[in-house]
C-alpha cells in the first residue's frame, strides 16, 4: 500500500500545473536547503574546539547540552514557520478499501522524512564523532546522539499539535510566539530555570541509557495525539460541515466620496477584510509600523541617517507592498467574470491605487511618534512617504501587470508562498533599494535634507503625471488580458 | 445580432473549433449542444474575448468583440462559479453587478424581487458568503445576476446542470419568457437535449469543434438528436 501512496506522491509532485512556472522557487528553495546544511554542517565540526575556546575550564559536551534549551525552542519556531504538516489529497481514498490507519500513518510518517528533520544530524553527527575522538566514551556519546534524534522527532509532532490548534484563530502565530515567549522567560528570570533541567535530564539519560525511555514514551504520545487528531480529519463531514457564523454585511456608504471608484473600493475593502490570507496582511500593518523600533532605539542606528529613508519606505509602505505585490492575483478566483462586464480597467486600478495612496497617509500619521527619536527620522518618513504615494504606487501596478498567478483567499498569508512568482521578487529592487540608493547617494553628496527633498521631489513629479501613468499602466494590463485569464484558470 | 465568420481556435496545433459562419438572429433563443471537447465553452469564451480567436472573429451587434470592448454594456454571462465573488453574499453581488451596470440599489432590488419563487428563498437575506452556498444555490445565484441590468445578449453555460428539478422547470419558463417576450438573444449550451428543445428556438450541435447540425426545433428535432448521440449514424 505505501508503494501505491509513493508512487502518488511522485506523480503529484511532477505533475502539478505549477511544477515547471514555479522553478524558480525551487531553485531557491535547494539553494536555501544547501546553505543552511553548510551551515550545520559548520557548526557542527567547529562546535567542539570553539566550545573549548570559549569556555576553556568547562567539558564542551555539558556546556553544549546547557543550550539544549534554547535549541529546542529555536528549532519549535523555526518549524512552526517553516514545516507544514504534509498534506495527501484523501478524498478520493476514502471509498476505496484502505484502512484509515494506513492513510494516516503514511502521513505521519512521510512528515518524518522531512528535510527540517535531517538538518541537526548535520551539526549532531560530526559534533558526536568529535567527542568520541577527544576520548570520551563511545555509548554515552551514542546514546546522546539518540538522545539527539528523539528530541527532534518530538519538536516535530508537536509542531504539529501545536499548528492544528492554532490554525483556526486569526492570528494564527500568536500561540507559538506567547508559548516560546513564556517558556523562554520562566527560564530567563529563573522561575523554573527549564534549561538546567533538560541539561541534567540530558546527561542522567547519556549516563544511563534506560532513562532514554522517557524522550521515546513522549514522542509515542505524540504521535498518537497527531494520529488521534488526523483519524477524526479523514470525515467527510469535518469538511462538508457548514459554516453558520453569520455574516455583518454593511454598505460602506462612505466610500461613495471616490465617485466612479466606489464600487471596486467596497469590493477591495470587503476582500481584505474578509479573507484569511488578505486579512492577515491587514495584521502585518502593526508589526511593519513597529519596524522602525528594531533600529531608532539603537544608537548605531542613530548615527546612520542614510538608512532612514529606507525604513521610512517600509513603515508608510507596508500596505503598499504586501497588498500590492498580489495585483490584481487577489481578483484571480472571478478574473474571467470582471474581464467580462462593463467595467473601466482603469478605474479598477485607480481603486487599487488610491487604497495603496490612503494607507501611506495613515500609517505616515500613525508613524509620527517616532519623531521621539528626533526630527530627522520625521523628515525622512514624510519624504518616504511621498515617494511611495508617487513613485511606488505606479511602480508595483505596473509590476503587476506581470503577474501569472492565482491566489487562494481562503490560506493563511505568514509563508504562504502561494502566487509568489519572480515577479514579486524582482518588484522589491526598484521597491526599496532604488529609494535606498537614491537617498543614500545624495546623502553622502550633498546632505541630509537634500536626499529628502530629492525623494519628495520625485514623489511629486510621479503625483503630477499620475493619469499619464495610469494610462501606460492600464495599457499594460490590456495587453496582457488573455495571459492573465489563461493563468489565473489554472489550479496549482 | 451575433455574427461568426471564419472563426478557429488551436491550441498547441490542435483545432479546437472551428465555425466558418454562424448568424444568431437577435431575440433567438440559441441552444449549443456537443459532447465533452466539442468546444461549447471554447465558443463562449471567444464570444466574451476571454480567450482570442487563431483566425476570424465574432461580431456582436456589429462590435467586433477582441477588438472593442463596445459589446460588454449589453451582454452579460454566467460561465461557471468563477464568475462568483466568493466573499460577497447575494445581495452584495448583485448590487456590485448592478453597479458595474448602471442599476441603482432599487433597479437590482426590482429585478431580483422577480426571482423570488426561483430563488425558494435560500439566496436571499441569508447572511452567508457565496462561497458557503451549495452549488446548486451558487448557480441560481450566478444566473440571475447575469439579468441584472436589461442585457441584450445573455450567455449561460450549462445552465441545467446541478439544479434540482424544480428549478429547472423554473429556469426552462425564465429563459423562454426573456427570449419570447423581452426581445433577448439566449445562448445556452447543455448536455440535457430534452432541456434544450424544450427552450431553445435553435439547436446547433458541435462535434469536434465542427457544426454538424443546425436544426430549427420541432416536434421532431428530440428525436432527431437522441438518434445522432446515439451514435447510429453511419459516420
Amino acid at each position: 500500500m505505501v508503494k501505491y501512496f509513493l508512487s502518488l506522491e511522485w506523480k503529484s509532485f511532477f505533475r502539478s500545473a505549477s511544477f515547471g512556472k514555479s522553478l524558480g522557487i525551487k531553485i531557491l528553495m535547494v539553494f536555501l536547503s544547501l546553505y543552511f546544511t553548510g551551515m550545520f554542517l559548520t557548526m557542527g565540526i567547529a562546535m567542539y574546539p570553539m566550545l573549548k575556546k570559549v569556555y576553556p575550564d568547562n567539558d564542551p559536551f555539558v556546556v553544549f547540552n546547557g543550550f539544549l534549551f534554547f535549541w529546542i525552542l529555536g528549532d519549535l519556531l523555526i518549524r512552526f514557520f517553516f514545516q507544514k504538516l504534509p498534506v495527501m489529497s484523501v478524498k478520493p481514498m476514502l471509498t476505496l478499501p484502505i484502512k484509515r490507519k494506513t492513510i494516516v500513518n503514511f502521513v505521519l510518517g512521510k512528515s518524518v522524512m522531512s528535510f527540517i528533520n535531517f538538518l541537526p544530524l548535520f551539526a549532531i553527527i560530526p559534533f558526536g564523532i568529535m567527542l568520541i575522538g577527544n576520548d570520551y566514551n563511545v555509548s554515552i556519546i551514542l546514546v546522546w546522539m539518540l538522545t539527539m534524534v528523539t528530541l527532534t522527532l518530538i519538536n516535530n509532532f508537536l509542531n504539529f499539535i501545536i499548528e492544528s490548534l492554532s490554525a483556526e484563530t486569526e492570528l494564527s502565530f500568536l500561540p507559538i510566539i506567547l508559548l516560546a515567549g513564556t517558556l523562554f522567560s520562566l527560564n530567563h528570570f529563573n522561575i523554573i530555570n527549564i534549561s538546567e533541567a533538560l541539561s541534567k535530564g540530558m546527561i542522567a539519560i547519556s549516563e544511563n541509557p534506560m532513562f532514554i525511555i522517557i524522550p521515546i514514551a513522549v514522542l509515542a504520545v505524540l504521535y498518537f495525539y497527531n494520529f488521534k487528531i488526523l483519524r477524526q480529519k479523514l470525515f467527510l463531514d469535518s469538511s462538508l460541515k457548514t459554516k453558520t457564523h453569520e455574516v455583518n454585511a454593511s454598505n460602506m456608504e462612505w466610500t461613495k466620496n471616490f465617485g466612479d471608484i466606489a464600487p471596486f473600493m467596497q469590493l477591495d475593502l470587503k476582500l481584505l477584510w474578509r479573507n484569511k490570507r488578505s486579512k492577515t496582511s491587514v495584521w502585518m500593518l502593526a508589526l511593519g509600523l513597529l519596524y522602525g523600533l528594531f533600529f531608532y532605539p539603537q544608537p548605531m542606528y542613530q548615527d546612520m541617517p542614510w538608512f532612514f529613508a529606507f525604513i521610512g519606505i517600509f513603515v508608510t509602505g507596508i500596505f503598499l507592498i504586501n497588498f500590492g505585490q498580489f495585483i490584481p492575483a487577489w481578483d484571480s478566483g472571478y478574473y474571467k467574470m470582471l474581464m467580462s462586464q462593463n467595467i473601466k480597467y482603469e478605474e479598477y486600478l485607480k481603486s487599487k491605487f488610491t487604497l495603496m495612496a490612503l494607507s501611506v497617509v495613515i500609517l505616515f500619521v500613525l508613524s509620527i511618534p517616532y519623531v521621539y527619536f528626533g526630527w530627522k527620522i520625521l523628515l525622512a518618513h514624510f519624504a518616504a512617504a511621498i515617494y511611495n504615494v508617487g513613485v511606488n504606487t505606479h511602480v508595483i501596478l505596473y509590476g503587476g501587470s506581470f503577474n501569472r498567478k492565482k491566489i487562494n483567499l481562503d490560506q493563511k498569508a505568514a509563508f504562504n508562498y502561494q502566487g509568489t512568482g519572480a515577479v514579486q521578487w524582482l518588484i522589491g529592487i526598484p521597491l526599496m533599494f532604488l529609494p535606498l540608493g537614491i537617498f543614500g547617494l545624495t546623502y553622502f553628496l550633498v546632505g541630509f535634507e537634500i536626499g529628502c527633498l530629492v525623494l519628495a521631489i520625485l514623489g511629486i513629479v510621479g503625483i503630477v503625471f499620475h493619469h499619464k501613468l495610469m494610462r501606460i499602466i492600464t495599457a499594460k494590463y490590456l495587453a496582457s488580458k488573455y495571459k492573465m485569464i489563461d493563468a489565473f484558470d489554472q489550479n496549482n | 445580432m451575433i455574427t461568426t465568420s471564419n472563426l478557429s481556435k488551436k491550441y498547441n496545433g490542435n483545432l479546437v473549433l472551428n465555425i466558418a459562419s454562424l448568424d444568431i438572429p437577435k431575440g433567438q433563443s440559441f441552444g449549443l449542444v456537443g459532447n465533452n471537447g466539442a468546444g461549447k465553452t471554447t465558443y463562449f469564451s471567444l464570444l466574451l474575448d476571454l480567450i482570442q480567436p487563431t483566425s476570424g472573429y465574432i461580431k456582436s451587434n456589429d462590435v467586433q468583440v477582441n477588438k472593442s470592448e463596445d459589446w460588454k454594456p449589453f451582454t452579460a454571462a454566467f460561465i461557471d462559479e468563477s464568475f462568483l465573488i466568493g466573499y460577497l453574499t447575494a445581495e452584495e453581488y448583485f448590487y456590485f453587478i448592478g453597479e458595474l451596470r448602471r442599476q441603482n440599489k432599487a433597479d437590482v432590488d426590482k429585478l431580483v424581487a422577480q426571482f423570488e419563487d426561483f430563488f425558494h428563498g435560500e439566496i436571499l437575506g441569508q447572511k452567508k458568503y457565496l462561497r458557503d452556498l451549495s452549488k446548486g444555490n451558487q448557480k441560481k445565484a450566478g444566473i440571475v445576476a447575469a439579468l441584472i441590468g436589461n442585457p441584450e445578449v445573455i450567455i449561460l453555460d450549462e445552465p441545467f446542470a446541478n439544479l434540482d428539478p424544480t428549478t429547472q422547470i423554473r429556469l426552462k419558463g425564465i429563459i423562454k419568457d426573456l427570449a419570447e417576450k423581452q426581445g433577448v438573444t439566449v445562448l445556452i449550451s447543455s448536455h440535457d437535449l430534452m432541456h434544450v428543445t424544450d427552450v431553445c428556438e435553435r439547436i446547433v450541435v458541435l462535434e469536434k469543434g465542427e457544426i454538424v447540425k443546425d436544426l430549427k426545433t420541432s416536434e421532431a428535432t428530440l428525436k432527431e438528436l437522441e438518434i445522432h448521440f446515439a451514435g447510429d449514424e453511419v459516420v
